[in-house]
């Protein structure tokens, strides 16, 4: 709501610039909309930002309402890019040839989800198997993972959240985190609890990892920027931007600073999120 | 000229019976909001399923609407910050009142008052930084995000409350009954366990209540430092999900309309419950053990 009282701000005063400077002509600004996942709205928050500056002219608005809102906005033509921490479905494709629209997709990021635990913690590696025993509440001590003799405290995020639901789909392939398990609401929560307790694990955006927590190989992979960016590290999703049909005009030189490896995707690292270079 | 001042008289009459009025009103309007919005979770789930299943996982398929590990959770909550900040909130009211030096009084009290007005999420922060930490390695748990340590800080925010309203109370009570108590030959003790506390018992009642339902409603602490899972508590070092908590961490993105939208909602409608029939057993009590004469308050 603040955002998009301060994009009306905006808008206004480069009305008001324009109409001073170049005079009634440059009222018809390029305008770019974006809508849909609110995990990918940092990216395109802080992307529009600095395309805005290096190109006054162009105003570009986002909105964040989840991806299912985002897909439906471009099949419905009221947006230039839908944003979607998910890959487009069946049904949304269909709808949206069936009402002339051709979505094209363009990875902007990956988001790597990783397995966190207290920096005392002996454990460095789990496999998968043990990661998802230990959220099904099946192992409780440390000791049957290779760790000291402690009961552990499973840590996760709350149901709703993207993070949870990704992280569900991957590390538990499905099933029900134990009841026992703690939910809590943000991933500021989670680094709070885990380096405080050393019984403690947890997963976060690899953007939120600091040093006061130890991040948890899988099978034997880091969870490092390069292999998150590789596909080796198995919690890890691409984040999408839709347009209708391949790009033209503005968008595209929108989609093109996204990409660039200098440029936007600089800015995605910034985010915290692992940039496709 | 009179009816002049009859029309006058009128005017401020509706105008206090609107502002009286639209307080009432409002407040109807949101029972019947959180009604409407509550009732259609029943539609999909039976009444008896809600209330009494134990399992909790809305945004699983199929999904799971059991709330009973929420009401424990409040519940267990709420008992417990109750035992701990009751005893201590009535304690200090009587030292402050009754045996407080006047000059101590005059420090402490607007001390207490001072903390009443601790933000929630400076008492729920403390909680996550520095208790929980210390209770995990003291008695060494599983985790220090637990129903004690989310009692320990709603007793902490119920203290003030409790120990200024019932101060007040007791502070009140008419100087006439103390000192006949003390002219039959009764000690001070005795003199505030059978005149000074039952006389005052209207006040110390309303204090509890008032210090209470803060607990049962409060939010932020029990988001911060409950430990969130939605379990029914075998121990009080066990985390636990308290039915506002649950509806804060879930409300904003659940899709509108959804069955756990509607559930979340059905969930305000029964801690709205659990607040009236708490209140009107207190609303009771007062009434039953109301004092009349020269020391009704």
């Amino acid at each position: 709501m603040k955002n998009h009282g301060r994009r009306i701000f905006q808008t206004l005063c480069l009305a008001a610039a324009a109409l001073l400077v170049f005079g009634a002509s440059a009222l018809a600004a390029e305008r770019i909309s974006i809508n849909g996942s609110t995990t990918v709205l940092p990216i395109s928050q802080i992307l529009a930002e600095a395309y805005m500056d290096e190109y006054p002219d162009v105003n570009i608005s986002i909105s964040g309402g989840g991806s299912g809102n985002g897909i439906r906005a471009l099949v419905d033509g009221t947006t230039d890019i839908a944003q979607s921490s998910r890959w487009i479905r069946q049904s949304e494709v269909e709808n949206a040839i069936n009402n002339g629209h051709y979505p094209v997709p363009f990875a902007v990021a990956l988001d790597a989800i990783i397995p966190v635990v207290h920096p005392d913690n002996p454990v460095d590696n789990l496999s998968l198997d043990q990661l998802k025993a230990i959220y099904e509440g099946k192992v409780r001590n440390w000791k049957d993972v290779g760790g000291e003799d402690r009961s552990i405290a499973v840590i996760s995020r709350d149901s709703d959240s993207g993070t949870y639901a990704v992280w569900n789909e991957v590390a538990l392939k499905g099933a029900r985190p134990t009841p026992r398990a703690q939910l809590l609401a943000s991933n500021g929560a989670i680094v709070q609890e885990i380096s405080g307790n050393r019984n403690a694990i947890g997963y976060i955006g690899i953007g939120y990892l600091t040093e006061n927590l130890k991040a948890v190989s899988l099978d034997g992979v880091a969870p490092s920027y390069a292999n998150a960016a590789s596909g080796d590290f198995p919690v890890s999703r691409t984040l999408w931007f839709f347009t209708d049909d391949w790009p033209k005009g503005e968008t595209l030189k929108f989609i093109r600073y996204a990409l660039h490896p200098e440029k936007g995707q600089k800015l995605v690292k910034e985010t915290g999120y692992v940039p496709l270079y | 000229m009179g009816t002049k001042r009859r029309a006058k008289e009128l005017l401020i009459h509706i105008f206090f019976l609107v502002v009286g009025a639209s307080g009432i009103i409002v407040l109807t309007l949101i029972l019947l909001f959180l009604i409407m919005e509550g009732l259609p979770i029943f539609d999909t789930v039976p009444i008896r399923d809600f209330l009494f299943g134990t399992m909790w996982y809305p945004t699983h398929y199929p999904p799971d609407f059991g709330i009973l590990p929420l009401i424990a959770g409040s519940a267990s909550v709420v008992v417990l910050s109750s035992l701990i900040a009751i005893p201590l909130g009535i304690g200090s009211a009587i030292y402050l009142a009754e045996i407080a030096h006047p000059k101590v009084r005059a420090v402490v009290k607007p001390t207490i008052e001072l903390i009443e007005g601790l933000p929630t999420v400076v008492i729920g922060f403390f909680g996550m930084v520095v208790v929980a930490p210390f209770l995990q390695e003291t008695f060494g748990l599983t985790t220090g995000l637990n129903l004690f340590n989310a009692s320990v800080m709603l007793a902490f925010m119920a203290v003030p409350t409790i120990a200024s309203i019932s101060e007040d109370a007791i502070y009140g009570v008419p100087a006439h009954m103390k000192e006949g108590s003390m002219a039959l030959g009764a000690t001070h003790w005795e003199t505030i366990a059978r005149v000074i506390l039952p006389a005052s018992l209207t006040g110390i009642s309303t204090a509890v209540i008032l210090g209470i339902s803060r607990a049962i409603g409060e939010t932020m602490v029990v988001l911060m430092v409950a430990g969130g899972a939605a379990i029914i508590p075998a121990s009080i070092f066990d985390p636990v999900r308290p039915m506002p908590a649950n509806i804060a961490a879930e409300m904003g993105n659940t899709p509108f309309r959804s069955d756990h939208y509607h559930a979340l909602f059905a969930i305000g409608l029964v801690l709205f419950a659990f607040t009236f029939v708490f209140n009107m057993i207190a609303a009771h009590l007062a009434q039953k053990h109301k004092q009349v004469g020269a020391a009704s308050l």
